[in-house]
C-alpha cells in the first residue's frame, strides 16, 4: 500500500494552562494564552510518520483549520516528520464558530482533492471534547472508520484496528480508504529534533480558503453562555457503613 | 477531561473574581497562568529582538523533553547528589540539542550563538541549577575550543560523541591552588617522545565522576604563564587518573562535582587541541559565550521564582490579607521584575552584537556580574516572602537560593568581572 495520508491537527490551549472564562461568559480567554498542538493530534501525526517510515505510506500531509497561528502547529507536525502542510484559513467570527461539522466537510473535500488513502485524526480535541470530527468525516466520504485506535496495522486486505471501548478492546478490520482516530495508547509521540525543526522551515505549507473547497462555514450551533463548573462541595467523613447509608438516605440519594 | 486539573482551575477562578476590573488593564498573561506555561509579552515571535519562529520551535521542543524526562526526577536526583548524565545527554543528543552551534560535519547544527542562548533560556525551566550547569559544561565549556581548533581525528574521537550524547565531558581548568588566577595552575604535562606525562590535579570538576573525557588545561612548557599552556583531550579511564572525591556542596546537588588527581598519566601528543602553548588563549576565547549562556539561563529561572512567589503569596494570608496585597511585597516584586527585564535586555543586546561578529567581552562581563548579584538579591527577597515555608526543602525557592549563589563565584567570579569592566573603562591603576 503506497499512498497519501492526511493528518488533521488542531491548535488548542495548552493542557497545562489554567482556563479562565471571559467576563462576558461568551467563551474562554484565548488572547496571550499558551497554545499547542492537541495531544491526540500529536499521536495522530506520530502514527502517520511511523507508517511512512515503515514505507507503508508515501506521503504525510498535515492540515489545520484556523487563523495565522495555526501555521505554527503545522510546523510542529512538519518537524515531527510530515512532508507538507495545508493551512485552511479561518479567522475571526468564522473561527469562533468553527466546529466538527465544518472541519469534517473541509477534511472530506481535501481528502478528495489530495487523493488520500488514509485520514488520521486525534480522537477528540481537549478544548471542546467533541469526539465528532473523525466520525463525521468518514460519513461524508462514505469511508469506513476505526475510532479510538490503540493499535493500527496495515494488511494486504485492509486495516486491522484495535479500538479502546468501554468494555475493553475491540478488533475490527476495515477496507481502505478509511478514517482513523487516535487514542492515548496508540503510540508515544517523538520529540521534534532540532535538525528536523530547522528542516521544517523549508517544507511547504499551502494556503487554502474554505470557499475554495466549496465549504460553507455557517454554524448550526450558537453558544449561549459559558460558565465554570460549580465549586466542588466539601465531603463528609463517616465512621461506619450504617452511618453512610443513613446519611445517603437523609440526602435523598437512596 | 483527564488532561486537565479541574479543581486547580477553580481555585484560580475564585482568586480572579476579586479582580474583575483589572482584567481590562492588566495583561491576561501576568494574572492567570500556571508558571510552566507562562509567556511574557516580550516572548512572542513577532518583533522579538533575537528570536525567530525557529528559536521558539527549539524552545518548545526542548521544553517537552524537560517536562517529560528531567523535571519529574529532579527531586530524586537532588537527593541522590547526582543525575544520570549519560542517559540525559543521550536524550538531548538524539534530539540535536548538544550540538546547536557545533559544525555539521560532527553532528552539530552549525547555528549561530542566538540558538545556544535560546537553549540556555529554556533550560532555566529545569527545577534546579545543577542540571543546566552540567549541560552547559558539555555544550559550551568543554567543546568550543575543540570544535574550532582541534584536528579532524581529535574531533571524531571526542567532539562527535559529545554532540551525539554518547560521551560525557568535563572541564579541567580550576585547581585547588588556582581558580580566578587561571595562569597559576600547576598541573604539568611533560613531553616524553610522542606522549605527554601528566601530573597534578583539578578541582570543581562538574560531571567529573561520570565523565568519559576531560578538556584539560595544563602547563606544557616553561614559558610565560599565558603562553605555556595547552588544552588536551584526556580520556578519564586512563591509568593514573584518580577521582579523589565527589565534593559535598551547599547547592547544585544534582550535579556531581569532583576533585581529580593525575599520577603519571600518559596521553598521546596528538590529543592536544590546536597549537601547543595556545591553551590559555583558546580558553579565554569562549568566555564570552559561557557568560552569556549563564545569564540566559538564570534570567528564566529568576522569572519563574518571581511567578511562583506571586502565586504563593496570593493564596497565603497574613493579618487577614493575602501576603501579596501588602505593599512592601508587590512593590518589591515589581522592583525585582524590573531588574530581570533590564538584565534580559542586556543579554539580547550582547547576543545580537556577538552574532554579528563583534567582541562583547565588556557587555558579557557586565551581564554575568549583574546576573550573579541579582540572583542573590532576588532569591533572598523572595525567600523572605515565603516565610517559614521558604526555609523548608519542600519548595523551589530554597533550592534556588542555594543553587544561584554559585553564579557570583563560578565561571568567572564577580571580582574578575569587575576587573575586566575596569580594564575597558581604563580605570585600573596605571603601571
Amino acid at each position: 500500500m503506497s499512498g497519501r495520508v492526511l493528518v488533521g491537527v488542531k491548535r488548542v490551549i495548552d493542557y497545562a494552562v489554567k482556563i479562565r472564562v471571559k467576563p462576558d461568559h461568551s467563551g474562554v480567554v484565548t488572547d496571550g494564552v499558551k497554545h499547542s498542538m492537541n495531544p491526540f493530534c500529536e499521536i495522530a501525526v506520530e502514527e502517520a510518520v511511523k507508517l511512512k517510515e515503515k514505507k507503508l505510506m508515501k506521503e504525510v500531509v498535515v492540515v489545520s483549520c484556523g487563523p495565522q497561528q495555526s501555521q505554527e502547529t503545522i510546523r510542529t507536525a512538519l518537524a515531527m516528520g510530515a512532508d507538507r502542510g495545508i493551512h485552511v484559513e479561518v479567522s475571526g467570527k468564522d473561527y469562533e464558530t468553527l466546529g466538527p461539522l465544518q472541519v469534517s466537510k473541509i477534511l472530506a473535500a481535501l481528502a478528495k482533492k489530495e487523493d488520500a488513502q488514509l485520514i488520521i485524526l486525534g480522537k477528540q480535541a481537549i478544548d471542546d471534547d467533541c469526539n465528532q470530527t473523525g466520525q463525521m468525516t468518514a460519513a461524508l466520504l462514505d469511508w469506513p472508520q476505526g475510532t479510538f485506535a490503540s493499535e493500527v496495522s496495515l494488511e494486504k486486505d485492509g486495516i486491522k484496528v484495535v479500538r479502546e471501548i468501554d468494555g475493553g478492546l475491540e478488533t475490527i478490520k476495515i477496507s481502505t480508504p478509511a478514517v482513523l482516530t487516535a487514542d492515548l495508547r496508540l503510540n508515544t509521540p517523538r520529540y521534534a529534533t532540532l535538525p528536523n525543526i530547522m528542516k521544517a522551515k523549508k517544507k511547504k505549507i499551502a494556503n487554502v480558503k474554505p470557499a475554495d473547497l466549496g465549504v460553507d462555514l455557517t454554524s448550526r450551533l450558537e453558544v449561549l453562555r459559558v460558565d465554570e463548573p460549580p465549586q466542588r462541595q466539601a465531603g463528609m467523613k463517616v465512621e461506619t457503613v450504617d452511618d453512610l447509608v443513613s446519611k445517603l438516605k437523609d440526602a435523598g440519594k437512596v | 477531561m483527564a488532561l486537565r486539573e479541574g479543581s486547580r482551575r477553580l481555585k484560580l477562578l475564585f482568586r480572579l473574581r476579586h479582580l474583575p476590573q483589572l482584567s481590562r488593564f492588566v495583561s491576561v498573561r501576568s494574572v492567570s497562568e500556571n508558571v510552566s506555561s507562562k509567556s511574557s509579552p516580550s516572548e512572542t515571535a513577532d518583533d522579538h529582538l533575537i528570536y525567530t519562529p525557529e528559536h521558539f520551535a527549539l524552545k518548545e521542543a526542548l521544553r517537552k523533553i524537560i517536562d517529560q524526562e528531567i523535571n519529574p526526577y529532579v527531586d530524586q536526583w537532588e537527593a541522590d547528589g547526582i543525575f544520570p548524565a549519560h542517559k540525559i545527554f543521550k536524550i538531548l543528543g538524539n534530539a540535536g540539542f548538544l550540538g546547536v552551534n557545533k559544525p555539521v560535519e560532527y553532528g552539530g547544527l552549525g547555528l549561530d550563538f542566538s540558538y545556544s542562548v535560546a537553549m540556555a533560556d529554556e533550560l532555566g525551566n529545569i527545577r534546579c541549577g545543577g542540571i543546566p550547569m552540567a549541560i552547559g559544561v558539555q555544550t559550551d565549556m568543554t567543546t568550543p575550543a575543540l570544535a574550532r581548533f582541534g584536528s579532524d581525528e581529535l574531533k571524531k574521537e571526542f567532539l562527535l560523541p559529545s554532540v551525539m550524547g554518547d560521551k560525557v565531558a568535563c572541564l579541567g581548568v580550576s585547581e585547588v591552588g588556582a581558580g580566578s588566577d587561571v595562569s597559576s595552575i600547576k598541573t604539568k604535562a611533560v613531553r616524553k617522545g610522542d606522549e605527554y606525562v601528566i601530573n597534578g590535579g583539578k578541582m570543581w570538576t562538574t560531571n567529573g565522576t561520570q565523565a568519559d573525557w576531560m578538556c584539560l588545561l595544563a602547563n606544557t612548557s616553561d614559558g610565560p604563564p599565558h603562553k605555556n599552556k595547552s588544552l588536551i583531550c584526556l580520556p578519564m579511564n586512563l591509568p593514573g587518573v584518580h577521582i579523589a572525591r565527589k565534593i559535598d556542596k551547599m547547592g547544585m546537588w544534582s550535579s556531581d562535582t569532583a576533585e581529580v588527581f593525575f599520577d603519571d598519566v600518559h596521553v598521546p601528543c596528538k590529543n592536544v587541541i590546536g597549537e601547543e602553548g595556545m591553551g590559555f588563549t583558546y580558553q579565554m576565547l569562549q568566555f564570552q559565550e559561557e557568560r552569556l549562556w549563564a545569564v540566559a539561563n538564570i534570567v528564566t529561572t529568576m522569572e519563574n521564582i518571581i511567578q511562583e512567589t506571586i502565586q504563593y503569596t496570593r493564596q497565603r494570608k497574613i493579618f487577614k490579607l493575602p501576603v501579596l496585597y501588602h505593599q512592601t511585597v508587590h512593590f518589591r516584586l515589581a522592583e525585582l521584575q524590573t531588574e530581570v527585564e533590564l538584565l534580559r535586555s542586556l543579554l539580547y543586546r550582547a547576543t545580537a552584537l556577538y552574532i554579528k561578529g563583534n567582541d562583547v567581552t565588556k557587555l558579557a562581563s557586565m551581564a554575568k556580574l549583574k546576573g550573579g548579584r541579582l540572583a542573590r538579591e532576588l532569591s533572598d527577597s523572595c525567600l523572605q516572602y515565603w516565610g517559614g515555608m521558604g526555609f523548608t526543602s519542600d519548595v523551589m525557592v530554597s533550592r534556588f537560593y542555594r543553587d544561584s549563589r554559585l553564579l557570583s563565584i563560578g565561571a568567572g567570579a564577580d571580582e574578575v568581572m569587575l576587573g575586566i569592566i575596569c580594564k575597558f573603562m581604563d580605570t585600573l591603576p596605571r603601571k
